[in-house]
């Protein structure tokens, strides 16, 4: 096993490259992240009125992404898709990678990060089950143990030269799937449980999470997997692709029309419940920061529905490329800054503050996604040869050489 | 006071002499590690930097977890602000819950208790518990009242003051968010937290419907010589940076038998404060006499702070 670990520092200059900037992204943001220990969240723009900032943005953003790797497992153990079956260990790499990624923006924006311990159960005092917060560090973790677990499962005896065990890992895919969607959901209900935010407090909002997730992560994987296919000789087929296309179709109709439903349910009767949105989509007494880029993030996702509705254009590798982009970024603004910023604006007694990220929280969220593409780019090389090896000497008909 | 003996916090008086004592051994054991560390540890020492570290939470400590710790406090206060600070661990009275209700007829916009709060309670200069909205004569929507009004002279022509602070929930949403249990209610109905045990993810602040909770974004400001020194352990004592805190009913003071700060300061009388289960009380008397309401009551927080107006 550890000598596929030597296949990490194999590789072109173009590999050293990457690796480097990544490196010093992750110095650059873990600079950022010193002097935020040294000096406080007041390095921050975050204020007592609006407390939750760019960090709980990219971490609510990052566990849709995760969540959504179910879809390549679903089609790949369930209806046993042998084409996504090749590839379903990229996306279990991938939820690795945003998950670690979305601990690590929890991390960041706690004011007492050498207080970690009290969180942990037996340990520290956890307060479970009341505390959403108690239930999100619960299924985070057990998502990344559970996908770290099955992955390693298949990558070492695909190493040994061996078919893994079906009975032995099928049950944990099958919980995994599950968690999956207990991810995202319990990261809804985070937010759905205040009720002193009716922006939040709605039973539409884990619907919309987990429908723009299926948006958002299976646009990632679809650029990522394409980008592998490019740079290695791994065999990905386009059908896959096109799966993970026609899912982000299906996703982004539902999302939008979740968000027309919310809208409507706003602004139809517009009381005080409809402040916040009133905020993000028009502006609340002339403070109006977020309305560029919610309308942005609606035209975004609009034309990458568009465009993966018309068939030829789904097709079309240029097109299909320029959708998933809009996706990833449409739905990063919308379930990102989009959800958690209005919910504080105004506040539940009717201050206006707005907000936007300061310098330190835009380096150090740089920082952590640096880390967490490096750590994909190491999982997937460490992976991919043993994939590779194991493919080659179990061939199948309609499957491309490795 | 009531006093139980069986009760693992003891009264402010033989805490202080058991502390001294405990001070004492603290000092001789403390000064080789003292001197070891200098001014590194963010100018603590290192054993109370240990100390501080693996500090339990308040409701699982023993009486001699909380002394030493009490002890810690106010060697660090000492080192920080050069300050001699008595930090008592006075229990809740038996029998004893405590609401508070506000004549908004007679608020007249001085925020005399708003400045008093901050001296009293060691308020970082840019933090304060209580605010005052001033509204508009004809209006009780919040939205549009004013949180930083700035006059000449209160109160003005059309307007009405709405104090707010911390409404100590019967069914506090905060407490139930927080994912370590670093705030909780106390026997005596006052929400409060353990300093030393939030991580500071801030998930209280969003749960709470009142805006009652304040962080710590920087080290707080406080300066030195204006520093009350009779504090509490969950109440008025310094507070690190990174960590909530919000109105504690001004436990240092109540829970030995005397007004809040902010009721103290109130020179027209709109402050009623007082303990809920004794039917002899003022605020039982309003209660039961005035056509008295709460803040966002549908919410079901049950607020055990009320509103009235002079009939």
């Amino acid at each position: 096993m550890f000598s596929s670990l030597g296949y990490l520092i194999q590789g072109k200059p173009l590999y050293w490259l990457w690796v480097t900037f990544l490196l010093s992204v992750i110095l650059l943001g873990g600079w950022f992240y010193i002097y935020q220990l040294r000096e406080g969240l007041v390095v921050t723009n975050m204020t007592n009125q609006v407390s939750w900032g760019f960090y709980i943005s990219n971490f609510t953003f990052l566990v849709g992404v995760a969540a959504a790797a179910v879809m390549l497992v679903v089609p790949a153990y369930i209806f046993d898709r042998k084409d996504i079956k090749d590839v379903v260990l990229m996306g279990d790499t991938m939820a690795i990678a945003a998950v670690t990624m979305a601990i690590l923006f929890v991390v960041v924006d706690l004011g007492r990060p050498d207080r970690f311990w009290h969180v942990i159960p037996f340990i520290g005092r956890f307060n479970f089950p009341q505390s959403m917060l108690a239930w999100d560090v619960i299924v985070l973790n057990g998502y990344l143990f559970l996908n770290l677990g099955i992955s390693f499962y298949i990558v070492f005896n695909h190493y040994r030269n061996k078919e893994p065990n079906a009975s032995r890992y099928f049950p944990w895919v099958l919980l995994a799937i599950f968690w999956a969607i207990s991810i995202h959901t319990v990261t809804a209900f985070l937010y759905s449980a205040s009720s002193a935010r009716p922006y939040w407090h709605n039973a539409l909002l884990a619907p919309r999470f987990i429908a723009s997730a299926f948006a958002s992560g299976p646009a990632l994987m679809a650029i990522g997997l394409q980008i592998i296919r490019r740079i290695s000789d791994y065999p990905i087929r386009q059908s896959v692709i096109q799966h993970l296309a026609l899912v982000t179709a299906i996703a982004l109709q539902v999302t939008l029309f979740f968000l027309l439903a919310e809208l409507f349910t706003d602004f139809y009767n517009e009381g005080e419940h409809a402040l916040s949105a009133r905020y993000l989509f028009f502006g609340l007494d002339g403070h109006n920061a977020l309305t560029p880029w919610i309308w942005t993030a609606v035209a975004l996702l609009g034309i990458a529905m568009v465009i993966l509705m018309i068939h030829p254009l789904r097709h079309n590798p240029i097109t299909m490329n320029i959708a998933f982009v809009l996706t990833a970024i449409g739905v990063w603004i919308e379930k990102g800054m989009g959800l958690v910023i209005p919910g504080f604006v105004p506040t539940p007694i009717g201050e206006i503050y707005e907000y936007t990220p300061s310098l330190t929280e835009i380096m150090v969220s740089l920082g952590i996604w640096a880390f967490g593409l490096l750590l994909f780019t190491f999982l997937a090389k460490a992976a991919l040869p043993v994939q590779c090896r194991y493919l080659r000497e179990h061939p199948d008909d309609d499957r491309g050489a490795c | 006071m009531a006093k139980d003996p069986d009760d693992k916090r003891d009264s402010g008086l033989s805490d202080s002499a058991r502390r001294s004592f405990l001070k004492g051994l603290a000092l001789t054991g403390g000064a080789g590690a003292a001197m070891a560390a200098g001014g590194a540890w963010g100018g603590n020492t290192l054993s109370d930097t240990f100390a501080d570290f693996f500090q339990q939470h308040y409701q699982r400590m023993t009486e001699d977890e909380i002394l030493d710790t009490v002890a810690r406090i106010e060697r660090k206060a000492k080192r920080r602000y050069g300050v001699e600070l008595q930090c008592e661990n006075t229990p809740p009275q038996k029998g004893v819950v405590f609401g508070y209700a506000i004549n908004v007829s007679k608020c007249r916009g001085y925020r005399d208790c708003v400045h008093a709060c901050v001296k009293e309670n060691n308020l970082s200069r840019d933090t304060q518990y209580i605010r005052v909205i001033e509204m508009d004569r004809d209006d009780t929507d919040l939205h549009h009242g004013d949180h930083y009004y700035d006059r000449a002279e209160v109160p003005a022509d059309g307007k009405y003051y709405l104090p707010m602070q911390c409404m100590h929930c019967d069914n506090p949403p905060c407490v139930k968010a927080c994912p370590v249990e670093a705030t909780w209610t106390e026997p005596d109905g006052i929400v409060v937290v353990d300093y030393d045990w939030c991580i500071g993810c801030r998930y209280c602040m969003t749960a709470c419907p009142y805006q009652a909770r304040h962080f710590n974004w920087g080290a707080p400001d406080l300066p030195p010589e204006e520093i009350n020194t009779q504090t509490h352990y969950l109440g008025n004592r310094p507070r690190p940076k990174g960590v909530v805190e919000k109105c504690h009913f001004c436990v240092q003071r109540t829970r030995k038998g005397r007004q809040p700060a902010c009721q103290e300061a109130c020179p027209t009388g709109a402050r009623i404060f007082g303990n809920l289960l004794d039917p002899n009380s003022e605020i039982r008397y309003v209660l039961e006499h005035k056509a008295v309401f709460r803040m966002k009551e549908d919410l079901g927080t049950e607020p055990k702070f009320w509103y009235f107006r002079d009939e």
